[in-house]
This record gives structure tokens, C-alpha cells and sequence, in this order.
């Protein structure tokens, strides 16, 4: 690693105030605080630092993405060959997923690390490395099927508006990855939503079979059917729903490969649990509300599967917990999370505009967050000036 | 006997190089030195000029804006020079020591016929004032001031630190004479804390005239600023003072026999000393004499104090007034391949990012590495694991950094100092400076308060 080291030392003066390239000094910077962790040592204050930093944290959520990802991949070819009557062994399967998933990636990183670049060049700042986790979550909450220029043209957007101009990362009032779903679901609906976006090629209609239908649990549900089925019309029951093997955005259907990557988050400590535990808990109790008041198949849909459809597991455990735009007070969370989980239900079931609730409860929380951080501050002042009062 | 008190939250950072409890002479330093910067919030108004003799008690400076305030000298000798800073801010006094010390006598009567004001302005004469410290702000006390009690935390939990009932072995009779002068000064409790842990010394527990809190838990439980907040917190307006155990038993020395004893134990520790152990020597020491051919070979920081309060001394600096500990670290001024996509075996986390979490018990040797690049509040939830107070620290600083008085003073930062945030700063992913910005805040305060 000396080369390497001893070619960037050689490099650098040139983009150093003066130097020829000193308008990439941010992307300079960016590429070598990402190779070598910089030798700057503590100036003031605590002479030891813990060895965790924003790297490390993001990275950390990027692999806790990992294993939705492959699922994902993996059930994007399952659900092609499905939809072509095709058989295809474990590999075949997976390859089709990677080739169809791998450019929306790329397309996500590039659209948006290429912004965070210019923004941190212009502001004089390093490059935040929180883009490198919204850019592997944009993949996972959109159809396998997107078109990549409605990709870029929303990351673009998500990135600009919902995080540059509040002053980047860290700053943001709103996740940038639900924003840029919320962008292409309002911007362009009909390739967001419906029975035909969720499976490769299904708009074409090439090979398909007779007959197929792509339409996902939810979908199925808010047509108040009873039984639902895969595209083929097998059933899918309750462990079809966690495994994931159904019609979805491309990591959102597992709800095992999500928990394995919740126990990640957890277990490191880089996630809230208090939010992800009172995501599913206000899921839970707004299932259990309309389970009692059911009036129609929709509403009667087990409780405990609402939590496997759908959006909703991929919500709390990498949406929701985004540290910036969540509420920050520890008692917040606990509110914050219920109420996600609370609004995602209940639009799901009784907006018949939108078959999913999941990103819009979210969305609605991250801009009350600060709100109920308030009231928590609040409350830890008034316990302050009571103590006060008692003494007095 | 009390309850004992639990603090859950915080962290003690398991450090490689705690000293033995062996005391090790100390030659009598080349030089001492009393330094202005080790007093927050001092503006000194030299006594003396180069070439002074002094006397142990004689007056180097007082406090421009408590004249009634003043640093004595540690030794007797001549003053050998006053180093100054930017802006000519005076940094060191300097004092060449003679071969033998000889004190200033000050006139003890009966403590029990002394008033108050005699007891105050007693102490004040010799110099000892500036070893009791008041919350707020975390300053030395303002002597016109009567606080509502005076806490005295009998251990520390940070770090490499030493420990006071090794200190303070066979110093009952100073100590609890020194609680006895403590008490005029208040008409409050005088509050001691002890730690649950293990069993307490001779030293405090034959001790009379105190209420005694036992402690359990995690860094910072020592602090004095966190035992206030859990047996009688600070509310606006009020007053508490704080003073460390061995300057009590100083206190008690000058109260007995009329001198100011200047000794002081410390201990020389980390992972970068040979042979960590204690000293015995003088307060305001050089440090070169005793770290000569005990460090190891290479680029050390010398830090006066713990690894995550004290002050960066240069290799020939002086022990700060206020530290009675002298940690070695290794400096971290070098490069780290993908170190933040290592698995990190070896690297200290209190995260479990890194794997450094299967070896609980392992002692660290971390380096003064800033471990990243500095970035905006991020993560939440971080340093409340690691401050034990009912004070919201992320939403402090937030009001301290946006000046907004009002709220500071509302989230209670009348009650916190620096040392009392310095884990929040250690475990920082974004690497902001905590400790820094809560002494700017304390600052605007004071000068809005006053």
C-alpha cells in the first residue's frame, strides 16, 4: 500500500489551493480519505476518538442492504421465468435479476454521488458519504422494470431539492431515497403502480404465458379478493409473503432478508430498534383496529400478514430509521415509530388511490418528526423548571 | 449509610498502561511553573517579574476580574521567566527552584474562632482558592458566592486514572480537617462520594461532618458534575462548589500547620510509559525529569491529565495545577488503508461495528488518531449512552452552536462541564467537537449571567 500511498502524496499538491485541479479537491478528497482513513490526529478536546466513523457507519447499512439485494435479484428472474413459463436453474435465475438490477444501481450512484460532488466542490466541503446508502436504497424500493432515465431523472431530484438545498446531508427534513420513490410515483404512476410494473418485460408482453397476472398481494387485496396468487395462480400463503418469492419492488418482498438485516443494524448499533420494534407494533395495533371493524376483505386481512406485505418491513427497518430525518430524542422514537407504522396501515387500507402506505406515513413522519421532538424537549425542560419550583 | 446511587449510562474505556501502585521517587524538578491557561476563564495580572525571588504562598498573579483570587507560587525560588503566547497572553511562570523550600507562614488560630470571612480570605492569601471550583460553568468558585452545599468526589472514573484511596492513605487527620473548613463555608452539606465497588478507605470512612454517597457505575460516575446531578442538582440561580480529596487534604495541611504543602501524588501512566507507577513531587513540575528513560522511543503525546480531558503538554511542559495524572498515548499521525472497512479486531468501538467487541476485557492502546473526517450531526441517539444526566446533549449543543441563551439555559447548562461530555466526544461518528463547543456556550453564559 506504500505505492499507492506514496502516488497520492505526489498527486495531491496539484489539487491544493493553487494547484491546476483544484476544482476536484472535494472528489480528490473523497477518493482518498475513501482508500486511507486521513493521518489527522485530535486538536481539542478528547485526545481519543472512537474508531467509528460516517464511512464506517454507512457501510455498515449498505451491507445490512445486502442480502435484500441478492433476494431481490434473484426474485426479480424468479418472477421473468414465472412469467414466461420458463424453467431456469438457481444461477440462471439469479444472473437475469443481476443483469436487470445492476444498471439501476449504477445509474442511482452515479446520478447521485455525481451531484454530491459538485455540491461538496462548491460549497468547500468533503463529501458526505450519506448518498452512499439512499443510492443502494433507490434501487430496492423501485420496480425491476423502471426505466433508468426516470431513475436518474429522480435521484437528480431527490438529491437537489429534497437534500442540497437544506444544506446536504445530515440536514435533510425528508429520507432522499423515499423521496425519489415519491417523486417517480407522482411524476410517472402508471410505470410505479398497477399489475404489469413489478415483473420484467410484463409491459412488452413478450412470451408471456396466457393468462399471467403480475399483480402483487396488495394489489389482490384491494380488489377484496381472499385468496392471493402468485402470477401463475399458485397460492401464496403466509411463508410465500415472508420468504418473498411474490411480485414487488426489487427488496422490499423478503421480509427474512430484511430481518437479517435488521439484526445487522441492531446488533452493531447503527439502527434504532425503538423505532423499528414500534413500527411493527403501530402496524400491528392499526391491523388489529380493522381486523375488529372489518367491513370488507381488505380490511380483513390478517394483521400480522400486513406486516409481511408490501413495503412495510423494508420501511421500518431502512427507511424509518434514517437517523437525520427521524426523530432524534429517544422518547421521539418510540412515537415516531408507532406512528409510521400507524399511517402506513391505515393508508394502505383505506386510501383507494394509493395501494401502498408505507412511503407516504414515512414521508408524513420524517416532517413531523422535528415536531415531536419538540414536545420531548419540552417536556425535559418543564421536569427541569419543576425540580426548580420543588427546591425553591 | 445511603443508598447506593447507580449511574447505568456511560463508558470506561479500557486503556493499556494503568499505574502500580508503587511510589517511585521524583527528583526535584528543574523548573516550575504555574500556568495561567490551566484556569478557565482567568484574566492574569502578573505580581512578579523575571527575577523575583518568591516563596512558597508568595503571589505570581491574581485574577484581573477577581482580584481577591490569587496564584501563589509552588517553590521557592526565583522567577525565571514568563512565556507568553499570541497576542502576548501569558502562558507559563516559570520558577527556577532553590536546592530547599522555604514557606510563608500563615497565621493559624483556633479554626473553631475563625469567622467566615477570616476562613475565606485565609484561604484566598495562600493560594489555595483556586483549587474549589463552582457549577456553573465549571470555574474556580467565586469567593463572594455561598453555595447551597460542596461536593467532594472521592474517586475518579476516568481513564488510566489514579486511585485516591492509594492516595490518600494515612491522611485522615488532614482530610477531615480540611471537611471541617469546607463546612463554615457552606450552610448546606458537604457531600462525599465513594465508590460502591470495592470497600472504602480509612481515609473517608472514619471521616465525620459529611453526607457519604456511594457510587456505582460506569465513566463519568466520578465526576463531581454527574454525583451533583443525581443527589442535589443545580437549578438556575444556584450556587454548588466542588473541591478534588487531595486538594482537601492540602487544605486541612494549611490549616494545621500554618504552610501550603505543595506535594502531590500522581500517576504516570499509559500504553506508551515503561514502567507506569506514581510519583510524589511538587505541583507545577517539569516533566522531563520523570519521563526521562521511562517512554517508549517514538512520536508520544504527553497528555497532563486523563486521555480525554487533559491538556497537550510540549516534551519539557509542566504538570497542569489541576491534574495529579500524566498519560502517554502514541500520536496517530498515520495513514490507515480502508481502515473504516477493516474488521477491526484490534480497533476500540464502543459500536459493535468492529470486532473488536468479542474481547471485552482486552486493554486498548488507542492512538490520538481523529479516526475520520469531521461531519454534520448524523447519527442519534449516541451520546445519550454515554451521559448520565436527565440533559438532552445533542439538543445543548445544537442551542449552544445556534446561541440561542434562552434554550441553553433551559436544557440546564448550569449543570454541565466539559469533563462531563468528553465521552459524548470520544464516541462521536461525526467527530465534532463537544468539549469545545460546551466551553464556548459556558463562556457566553457566564457573560450574560454576571
Amino acid at each position: 500500500m506504500k505505492v499507492l500511498r506514496n502516488y497520492i502524496d505526489k498527486i495531491k499538491p496539484k489539487f491544493e489551493k493553487g494547484g491546476k485541479l483544484h476544482m476536484f479537491l472535494s472528489t480528490f478528497e473523497a477518493f482518498e480519505t475513501f482508500l486511507f482513513v486521513p493521518d489527522t490526529v485530535t486538536k481539542t478536546g478528547s485526545h481519543i476518538r472512537d474508531n467509528m466513523d460516517m464511512k464506517r457507519a454507512m457501510a455498515l447499512v449498505v451491507v445490512a442492504t445486502i442480502p435484500a439485494l441478492l433476494f431481490g435479484m434473484w426474485n426479480t428472474g424468479y418472477q421473468y421465468f414465472l412469467s414466461v413459463g420458463e424453467v431456469a436453474t438457481f444461477w440462471e435465475t439469479f444472473f437475469f435479476g443481476f443483469l436487470k438490477v445492476l444498471p439501476i444501481i449504477v445509474v442511482s450512484y452515479v446520478t447521485g454521488l455525481g451531484i454530491e460532488f459538485i455540491f461538496a466542490q462548491i460549497r468547500g466541503h468533503e463529501v458526505n458519504e450519506g448518498f452512499l446508502v439512499s443510492g443502494m436504497l433507490i434501487p430496492l424500493i423501485v420496480p425491476a422494470d423502471v426505466p433508468l432515465w426516470m431513475v436518474a431523472v429522480a435521484t437528480a431530484f431527490a438529491v437537489v431539492i429534497g437534500k442540497e438545498v437544506f444544506g446536504g446531508t445530515g440536514m435533510n427534513i425528508l429520507n432522499p431515497a423515499l423521496t425519489t420513490r415519491a417523486f417517480l410515483f407522482f411524476a410517472y404512476p402508471t410505470m410505479m403502480s398497477g399489475d404489469k410494473v413489478w415483473i420484467p418485460g410484463l409491459i412488452q408482453g413478450e412470451g408471456v404465458i396466457d393468462g399471467f397476472s403480475g399483480a402483487t398481494v396488495l394489489g389482490q387485496a384491494a380488489q377484496n379478493m381472499t385468496e392471493f396468487t402468485n402470477g401463475i395462480g399458485d397460492k401464496i400463503g403466509a411463508w410465500e409473503m415472508f420468504f418473498g418469492n411474490i411480485p414487488g419492488s426489487i427488496g422490499e418482498t423478503s421480509t427474512l432478508a430484511i430481518l437479517i438485516g435488521a439484526f445487522i443494524l441492531i446488533y452493531t448499533g447503527i439502527a434504532s430498534w425503538k423505532i423499528i420494534f414500534s413500527v411493527f407494533a403501530g402496524g400491528a395495533i392499526m391491523g388489529l383496529l380493522l381486523n375488529t371493524f372489518a367491513v370488507n376483505e381488505f380490511m380483513a386481512v390478517p394483521y400480522w400478514q400486513h406486516l409481511l406485505l408490501g413495503g412495510f418491513a423494508f420501511g421500518a427497518v431502512f427507511m424509518a430509521t434514517d437517523p437525520v430525518s427521524a426523530a432524534q430524542t429517544e422518547k421521539g422514537k418510540w412515537i415516531y415509530g408507532f406512528l409510521v407504522g400507524f399511517l402506513a396501515i391505515l393508508i394502505r387500507v383505506l386510501n383507494p388511490a394509493y395501494p401502498e402506505g408505507v412511503m407516504l406515513a414515512i414521508l408524513l413522519m420524517n416532517v413531523f418528526a422535528p415536531l415531536i421532538d419538540h414536545y420531548v424537549i419540552e417536556g425535559n425542560v418543564r421536569k427541569r423548571l419543576k425540580r426548580m419550583k420543588l427546591t425553591a | 449509610m445511603s443508598e447506593i446511587i447507580r449511574i447505568k449510562k456511560g463508558l470506561d474505556i479500557k486503556l493499556k498502561g494503568k499505574a502500580d501502585k508503587i511510589y517511585q521517587r521524583a527528583e526535584r524538578a528543574s523548573a516550575y511553573s504555574i500556568k495561567p491557561t490551566d484556569f478557565k476563564g482567568v484574566m492574569p495580572k502578573l505580581v512578579v517579574k523575571v527575577d523575583d525571588e518568591v516563596m512558597v504562598g508568595s503571589t505570581l498573579f491574581f485574577d484581573k476580574y477577581n482580584p481577591s483570587v490569587k496564584f501563589t507560587s509552588p517553590v521557592s525560588g526565583k522567577v525565571s521567566s514568563i512565556n507568553r503566547g499570541e497576542r502576548r497572553r501569558i502562558l507559563e511562570v516559570v520558577i527556577e527552584p532553590d536546592a530547599e523550600d522555604s514557606y510563608i507562614d500563615f497565621k493559624i488560630g483556633d479554626l473553631s474562632k475563625m469567622t467566615r470571612e477570616g476562613i475565606v480570605e485565609l484561604i484566598l492569601e495562600s493560594g489555595m482558592w483556586p483549587s474549589i471550583i463552582q457549577r456553573p460553568y465549571a470555574s474556580i468558585a467565586n469567593p463572594e458566592g455561598k453555595p447551597k452545599a460542596i461536593f467532594i468526589s472521592g474517586f475518579d472514573s476516568s481513564p488510566l486514572a489514579p486511585d485516591y484511596d492509594f492516595m490518600l492513605k494515612e491522611s485522615h487527620a488532614e482530610f477531615q480537617k480540611g471537611i471541617d473548613v469546607l463546612k463554615t463555608l457552606t450552610d448546606g452539606k458537604v457531600h462525599l462520594s465513594v465508590d460502591a465497588s470495592y470497600p472504602t478507605g480509612e481515609t473517608y470512612s472514619k471521616t465525620q461532618n459529611i453526607d457519604l454517597h456511594k457510587i456505582k457505575g460506569p465513566h463519568p460516575a466520578g465526576n463531581p458534575g454527574i454525583q451533583i446531578h443525581h443527589i442535589d442538582p443545580v437549578n438556575k440561580g444556584e450556587l454548588v462548589w466542588y473541591v478534588n480529596p487531595a486538594e482537601v487534604v492540602r487544605m486541612g495541611k494549611l490549616f494545621i500547620d500554618g504552610k501550603v504543602d505543595n506535594t502531590l501524588t500522581i500517576a504516570l501512566a499509559g500504553s506508551e510509559v515503561l514502567k507506569p507507577v506514581y510519583y510524589k513531587l511538587i505541583r507545577g513540575a517539569a516533566v522531563d525529569s520523570i519521563l526521562k528513560d521511562n517512554i517508549v522511543e517514538g512520536n508520544n503525546r504527553i497528555i497532563s491529565g486523563n486521555v480525554l480531558t487533559g491538556t497537550r503538554l510540549a516534551k519539557a511542559g509542566f504538570l497542569g495545577y489541576y491534574d495529579n495524572l500524566l498519560s502517554i498515548i502514541p500520536e496517530g499521525d498515520h495513514f490507515d488503508f480502508i481502515g473504516w472497512a477493516s474488521l477491526g479486531f484490534g480497533k476500540y468501538s464502543v459500536s459493535r461495528t468492529f470486532w473488536s467487541w468479542l474481547t471485552p476485557k482486552k486493554e486498548y492502546k488507542i492512538d490520538t488518531n481523529l479516526k475520520g473526517g469531521v461531519r454534520a450531526f448524523v447519527m442519534s441517539g449516541e451520546y445519550e449512552k454515554v451521559f448520565p444526566m436527565d440533559i438532552m446533549p445533542v439538543q445543548l449543543l445544537k442551542s449552544i452552536l445556534v446561541e440561542d441563551i434562552d434554550q441553553m439555559e433551559k436544557l440546564g447548562i448550569y449543570e454541565v462541564a466539559e469533563e462531563d461530555m468528553a465521552l459524548c466526544e470520544f464516541v462521536c461518528t461525526s467527530k465534532i467537537e463537544v468539549q469545545k463547543i460546551l466551553r464556548e456556550g459556558l463562556d457566553v453564559m457566564k457573560k450574560e449571567t454576571e
